[in-house]
């Protein structure tokens, strides 16, 4: 960099427990300037800017804006010094309108009258300077999501920004919306500005950026200009690594148990396909919020696909329900196991049975002494540690709620289990035991589904691989031919629409 | 036809004024709360404080309007009360407003028997007089039915007009609104959403006092525990009638006033055939129509009821 650079953080280090979010990290930031930071989750994008921005006070390591040291931990300061963010959640108003929300905090909280007419017009021009038209008395909740996105861009422009910063700014956005975005944020840096965009989307990272920097567990790996990279290096240098190989032993699969043809749920699942056999997993993988949960509500029995067709060892299923689907033995492991596996402050045995809990009455009462039995089996079968029946469930430790819940849906032997982010935030210990239960399950001929976000896990347990995106989800690749790169551009959305991946790159 | 000449007379409308002044400055103390994110169920309890204090002031001595100030002051500490448990420490906001309901209930009724010992009747004083304007007052029909009100009732209407300005008009409005939308948004262009609330609610507590003491300095000229009488639980609910907007909340007290005039009126006329208690419930009956009605296109702060705290999400 020769030109003088408007932002400067040098050495920014972030701890969080024992967990490193950020080790070192310097960075310099260009005027006019695109940069994307890119980096899978918690690679530590979000923390670092909100850093930058005031949210959190770094342990070590300036923020420098021209210049000039920030104080850390003072979003006011931020804002002055000419740093503006958009994030991804946007911060504002739904009912309140656009010129409300842009004019807040703007002007002296007790003078008498606000100058509302000036900051319309002041407003007014600069929307027609960045080519970002909007009704400056809409009221927000009434915008789409990309004109909401508009306001918070417009906010930080009429509080003087100089640096923006956005957050994942496509997470929300339709493919038009993005495309219209990223000419914006060309009109912007040819204005001056300079910005600085989080994304792990690699497309996008090579369509606007000028340079790229990678950053994985905390520290930065690389940085590129984009013009001399290419998606395939810089789905490497993200993931890290090529995947390790599979410890799974080859199997033979048998027939198809659960099939998707073409289904939706809502707008939150649209055409996907995939199929569950016996004897095999199936492994989806995706950066979350792409509609795993939807996916994973759907064959849980908690929501109802609203096309296509679901069929369930090969007969077609309307209405399903999750006492349906539990009795036809679909062994579910929800993704957030404090939220919707298990409820804390009930007992372990409890716990044990209330999914099945018909299966544990008898004339109307529950029949205690066949439900503790039961949950003193899982106890004792699955190496749950640290209670008893009786125990409240909430003393658990992450792992062995985990594996209670396992325990619970194996004892039956199911004939299909969905695991959904079954390791998250679990040691490695429990991650060695719940995937050893997850391939014996395989084994004795269970179909696995399995939803996750880590690649590792996808790749070690599953037979094939699919990635869903945006709601969509990729054709399935053999996992023998899966490699860092090609899961990489799968999880980006990159897949060719004629439904083959192997020549993928 | 005996039912419709009620609206006839002059003396319905200037009863509908003056049964609408406490549920005014109720409602408005309310919606100022609300506006901030707080929903402050004190208010009962408040106005009976209020009434107490501002009767106490006056009983010994004061000025009316040190009694109304005095009010105002101490609405304004139950206020700070309410902000240090819902917004400071963001503990549930109506088990708080209940409980200072009763509180402030049973401490008004403690600080006025320590005064008064328990008498036949209670100790009156020289409640405000009708203010007489020039010319108004004594035009017909309209003298006595709009112009012949003690100077709180016109305070009152003032008030609707001064706070609608300030929410929509002045910057200190707008943060107010924005706070009661989304804190974190406030806090993200440089407003303190934590001093905005305790201020919101401070001041709408002061006028839900106020609200309470022109029972007790206008409409009648002595205390007494229970004469609140759920007025500002109606407050509450008009809130929502008004949805939250200042303009609203005055027609919305006026139109329960109404209700109520005409129901005492009401049982002059039918009540020797149908129990008096039947019209006690007229204007609730009506309320909880036009609630119905209203409410159900009503736009509430998005982070009413929200406790804010600093970084979370």
């Amino acid at each position: 960099m020769t030109a003088h650079p408007v932002l400067r953080l040098s050495g920014i280090t972030k701890r969080f427990g024992t967990t490193l979010a950020n080790d070192a990290i310097s960075i310099d930031l260009a005027p006019g300037e695109v940069l994307a930071l890119l980096g899978e989750n918690g690679a530590g994008k979000t923390t670092l800017m909100s850093i930058l921005f005031g949210h959190y006070t770094p342990d070590a390591g300036t923020v420098e804006v021209a210049g000039a040291q920030l104080p850390p931990g003072k979003p006011r300061a931020a804002i002055r010094a000419g740093v503006g963010m958009v994030h991804q959640h946007f911060s504002l108003a739904a009912n309140l309108t656009v010129l409300d929300n842009v004019m807040t905090g703007t002007e002296s909280l007790w003078q008498l009258k606000s100058s509302t007419s000036k900051a319309r017009r002041e407003l007014l021009s600069i929307a027609e300077r960045f080519g970002l038209k909007v009704n400056p008395d809409t009221r927000v909740g009434d915008l789409s999501v990309g004109e909401q996105q508009r306001v918070e861009i417009l906010k930080a422009l009429y509080n003087d920004a100089k640096i923006l910063i956005l957050d994942e700014p496509t997470a929300v956005l339709t493919n038009i919306e993005a495309e219209t975005l990223f000419a914006t944020l060309r009109v912007m840096a040819q204005n001056g500005l300079s910005l600085i965009f989080i994304s792990h989307k690699l497309n996008e990272v090579m369509a606007a950026a000028d340079r790229v920097v990678v950053l994985r567990g905390g520290k930065v790996v690389a940085e590129r200009l984009a013009a001399a990279t290419s998606r395939a290096e810089l789905a490497e240098l993200m993931v890290g690594r090529r995947v390790a190989r599979p410890v799974r032993e080859a199997a033979t699969s048998g027939p198809i148990l659960l099939e998707a043809i073409n289904l939706d749920v809502g707008r939150r699942l649209s055409g996907i396909n995939f199929a569950v056999r016996a004897g095999e997993t199936l492994g989806i993988i995706g950066v979350s919020g792409n509609g795993q949960t939807a996916l994973g509500h759907l064959v849980s029995g908690l929501v109802q696909h609203s096309g296509g067709e679901l069929r369930l060892f090969d007969h077609a299923v309307n209405q399903t329900s999750v006492r349906a689907l539990i009795e036809a033995g679909i062994g579910r492991i929800p993704e957030d196991r404090n939220a919707e596996g298990a409820i804390g402050e009930m007992a372990i045995w409890e716990n044990a049975v209330l999914e099945r809990i018909w299966e544990f009455s008898r004339h109307g009462l529950v029949d205690r002494r066949a439900a503790r039995q039961f949950a003193a089996q899982i106890i004792e079968g699955f190496d749950v540690r640290g209670g008893t029946p009786d125990s409240r469930t909430r003393l658990l430790s992450g792992g062995n709620m985990q594996k209670l819940i396992l325990g619970r849906n194996l004892q039956s032997r199911p004939r299909i289990l969905i695991a959904a982010q079954p390791t998250r935030g679990l040691d490695e210990g429990a991650i060695a035991a719940v995937h050893t239960r997850i391939l014996e399950a395989r084994r004795a001929g269970t179909g696995v589904l399995l939803i996750s976000e880590d690649l590792d896990e996808v790749v070690s347990l599953a037979d094939r691989i699919q990635a869903i995106v945006k709601g969509r989800l990729s054709p399935p690749v053999p996992a023998e031919q899966a490699d860092a790169r090609m899961l990489g551009l799968m999880m980006a959305g990159d897949w060719p629409q004629d439904g083959t991946l192997a020549h993928a790159s | 036809m005996e039912l419709l000449e009620i609206f006839a007379s002059a003396g319905i409308w200037g009863a509908v004024l003056r049964i609408a002044t406490p549920l005014i400055f109720g409602t408005l103390g309310a919606l100022v709360c609300e506006r901030a994110g707080v929903l402050n169920l004190g208010i009962e309890g408040i106005m009976t404080f209020g009434a107490m204090i501002g009767w106490l002031t006056v009983f010994s001595g004061g000025d009316l309007w040190v009694g109304l100030l005095a009010a105002a002051a101490f609405g304004a500490l139950f206020g700070l009360l309410h902000a240090g448990m819902t917004v400071t420490l963001g503990l549930s906001q109506h088990v708080t407003g209940l409980g200072i309901t009763l509180f402030a209930s049973s401490l008004s009724y403690f600080i006025f028997r320590l005064v008064v010992p328990l008498a036949s009747s209670p100790p009156t004083i020289e409640p405000f007089q009708p203010l007489v304007i020039p010319v108004l007052s004594t035009l017909p029909f309209f003298g006595d039915a709009l112009f012949n009100q003690t100077a709180p009732t016109y305070l009152a209407i003032l008030l609707a007009a001064i706070l609608a300005y300030v929410l929509f008009r002045t910057p200190l409005g707008l943060a107010v609104r924005m706070t009661g939308e989304n804190p974190h948004g406030a806090e993200a262009q440089g407003v303190n959403p934590i001093a905005i609330r305790i201020g919101a609610v401070m001041v709408g507590s002061a006028l839900m006092a106020i609200g309470g003491a022109f029972l007790t300095l206008s409409a009648f000229n002595s205390f007494f525990p229970t004469m609140v009488q759920g007025r500002g639980w109606v407050c509450i609910a008009l809130v929502v009638f008004a949805s939250w907007r200042p303009g609203r909340a005055l027609l919305g007290a006026l139109l329960f006033a109404l209700f109520d005039a005409y129901q005492l009126r009401l049982q002059a006329v039918l009540g020797k055939a149908v129990p008096y208690q039947l019209f006690l419930m007229v204007p609730y009956v009506l309320s909880i129509i036009a609630l119905i009605v209203m409410a159900r296109r009503a736009r509430v702060p998005q982070a009413l009821m929200q406790p804010y705290r600093r970084g979370e999400r």
